[in-house]
């Protein structure tokens, strides 16, 4: 019989520690599968982050470098740079990109460092337990928002995608989400364009993936699901928002 | 490249960290202005380049540090420099990469503090550099250079105790000696058999194992295991690197023991005092960590009394005051750091005056 679905190559055969209902084991899959079909796993070099994400070593059979909270785009632009024939990504959710490394994306995106950043933007800190993140939506209950997200005190949700598309340095910036097979595909077919670009050294490239974390949100996989569909996307606009070289 | 003559320069402390570091192999530099250790990143703007390296101008300390962890986890020979400010600020990741046993060049030209302080000469930075300075309990290897060309030697060391020992390792000195200039000779690159460094993140190659640069350690003992290994490797430190300079304390009734800058004004008042007859010697502590411990108690056997003199309220002091035997006393002498606090060689000749021992 012929086998038509397997588990990618730079992927490794082990279970993970996400909790069911959880994008990041979907987000995790569609990155390998970009690594496969270039053929550039073992040119690969993955940052991991602080987080849900900073098992990443356990599960991507590729070299890994683990950075400090938010750090990710600037242990990823020491190693281009001191490795520039390398393929360098970053895997980083949304308290440590938006909150606490705001600096570093923000700079690392305005150099146009040759590398690409995969986001995945919960609206929650999940690995700490469901506290109030950058991308919050307003009214959103969390363990440190506990009425619910207040934006005349804690500001508005930031949107990433767009921000950083506004950046020079930036060479591609697209929202993705995998609540529905739709989706997923197209997820696919974008983070394969972001890693394209590294490939072909167009520029620093990012993709902002909406995701789900049932755990903290209180609800179960099925609900959580519907809440990035009902919340999260009418927020958070799917699009690709640059694409400098038509990619 | 300037340091191809090994003729006799003329150049200023940080330039020669710079040079030696160019010298060294180092292939990247990532650091931010600051007071008074800019010329590093100055000279380095200027010169790595055009030798096929990288340099960039971080957007913080904390930018910098951490594209030296990036850097150094693919395995090149690399550095940051800052002063007082920026170097809390990189402590973070100094100790991530402690954590995660990544080499790495760091050049602290300190300055008066706390807070934004002044950008005179201070040694106050004596516990933050010996002790770690982040979270988690570790060391990093420390050098204190007293002059020009050893700010130019010891900065190559530090790129070769780093390599060997697997940990960052720390150029401590201060405003005087980063802004002086001084004839240098510039050495070549010492000749040192380097460990392969089979650990670095370089892209898992078929049939290789998966590298992994880290330092999250969860399961049952893995943490504690780490850091019995690495309270090891300190001391392999302390067994093979301690490095120091003695003056005259063969025959030293009263031993000045100071690092860096006021090492060099101590050295004068030395000479004043033996110009008076008295026998005085100096102990100049070259590596802050590993400390020469050892050298210390065995001059402590013989010579008693040891005054410290530190541009600071006394933090070596601590580390003296371990290290010589019981029965000996160490004195202390220290100014705070600031504008106008740089002690005169006629000063220190003063405090070896008051404390010698005049009957034993």
């Amino acid at each position: 019989m012929k086998q038509v679905f397997t588990r990618p190559e730079s992927l490794k055969d082990v279970s993970t520690h996400f909790c069911p209902g959880c994008n990041h084991g979907s987000v995790h899959r569609l990155v390998a599968e970009a690594l496969d079909e270039f053929g550039i796993r073992s040119e690969t070099i993955g940052i991991a982050s602080v987080g849900c994400s900073v098992f990443l070593y356990g599960y991507f059979d590729v070299d890994v470098i683990e950075a400090p909270h938010g750090r990710a785009p600037a242990v990823a632009t020491g190693a281009k740079r001191a490795r520039p024939d390398r393929i360098v990504f970053t895997y980083q959710g949304d308290g440590d990109l938006a909150a606490i490394g705001m600096s570093e994306i923000i700079h690392a995106a305005n150099r146009g460092e040759d590398i690409t950043v995969i986001f995945v933007n919960n609206t929650t800190y999940g690995m700490t337990g469901g506290q109030m993140a950058p991308t919050t939506l307003p009214g959103q209950k969390t363990s440190t928002s506990p009425y619910g997200r207040d934006t005349s005190k804690d500001g508005s949700p930031f949107k990433m995608a767009e921000l950083l598309a506004n950046l020079d340095g930036v060479a591609f910036s697209a929202r993705v989400a995998l609540n529905n097979p739709k989706n997923v595909l197209n997820a696919k077919k974008l983070i394969k364009t972001a890693f394209r670009y590294q490939v072909e050294k167009k520029g620093f490239s990012f993709i902002e993936a909406l995701a789900s974390c049932p755990t903290n949100w209180g609800m179960n996989p099925l609900a959580a699901n519907e809440r990035v569909t009902d919340e999260m996307i009418p927020y958070f606009p799917l699009g690709v928002y640059k694409n400098s070289a038509n990619l | 490249m300037a340091t191809a003559s090994r003729e006799k320069i003329f150049v200023k402390g940080n330039e020669a960290v710079a040079m030696a570091a160019l010298e060294a192999g180092c292939r990247c530099y990532f650091g931010y202005p600051i007071t008074p250790q800019s010329d590093i990143p100055e000279y380095l703007s200027r010169e790595l380049p055009r030798q096929g390296g990288e340099f960039i101008q971080a957007e913080s300390e904390i930018g910098a540090i951490n594209m030296l962890l990036g850097a150094s986890a693919t395995g090149v020979r690399a550095m940051t420099s800052s002063s007082g400010p920026g170097i809390s600020l990189k402590q973070e990741g100094i100790s991530y990469m402690a954590g995660s046993e990544l080499p790495g060049v760091i050049v602290d030209i300190m300055r008066a503090g706390p807070g934004l302080g002044g950008i005179d000469a201070s040694q106050a930075d004596y516990w933050q550099a010996t002790r770690g300075g982040g979270h988690g309990g570790y060391r990093i290897i420390v050098l204190a250079p007293a002059s020009v060309q050893e700010m130019y030697d010891l900065t190559m060391l530090a790129f070769d105790l780093s390599d060997i020992y697997r940990m960052p390792a720390m150029v401590l000195a201060d405003s005087v000696i980063g802004q002086m200039k001084e004839s240098v000779i510039p050495n070549p690159r010492p000749v040192t058999v380097l460990p392969p460094k089979e650990w670095v993140v370089r892209g898992r190659e078929a049939g290789k194992p998966q590298n992994v640069v880290k330092s999250l350690y969860l399961g049952d003992g893995e943490m504690e295991k780490f850091h019995w290994k690495m309270q090891a490797r300190y001391q392999e430190l302390a067994d093979k690197e301690c490095r120091w300079e003695e003056v005259q304390t063969a025959d030293a009734e009263l031993i000045i023991t100071a690092f860096g800058s006021t090492a060099r004004i101590a050295r004068t008042a030395v000479d004043m005092a033996r110009d008076a007859g008295m026998k005085v010697g100096l102990m100049r502590p070259i590596t802050l960590f590993p400390f020469p411990k050892k050298a210390y108690a065995a001059l402590s056997g013989r010579c008693k009394l040891f005054l410290d003199i530190e541009l600071s309220t006394g933090q070596m002091i601590d580390d003296v005051r371990l290290a010589i035997a019981r029965d000996a006393e160490v004195l202390f002498y220290g100014r705070p750091p600031g504008a106008g606090s740089l002690p005169t060689p006629e000063e220190l000749f003063e405090q070896i005056k008051k404390n010698y021992p005049t009957c034993s």
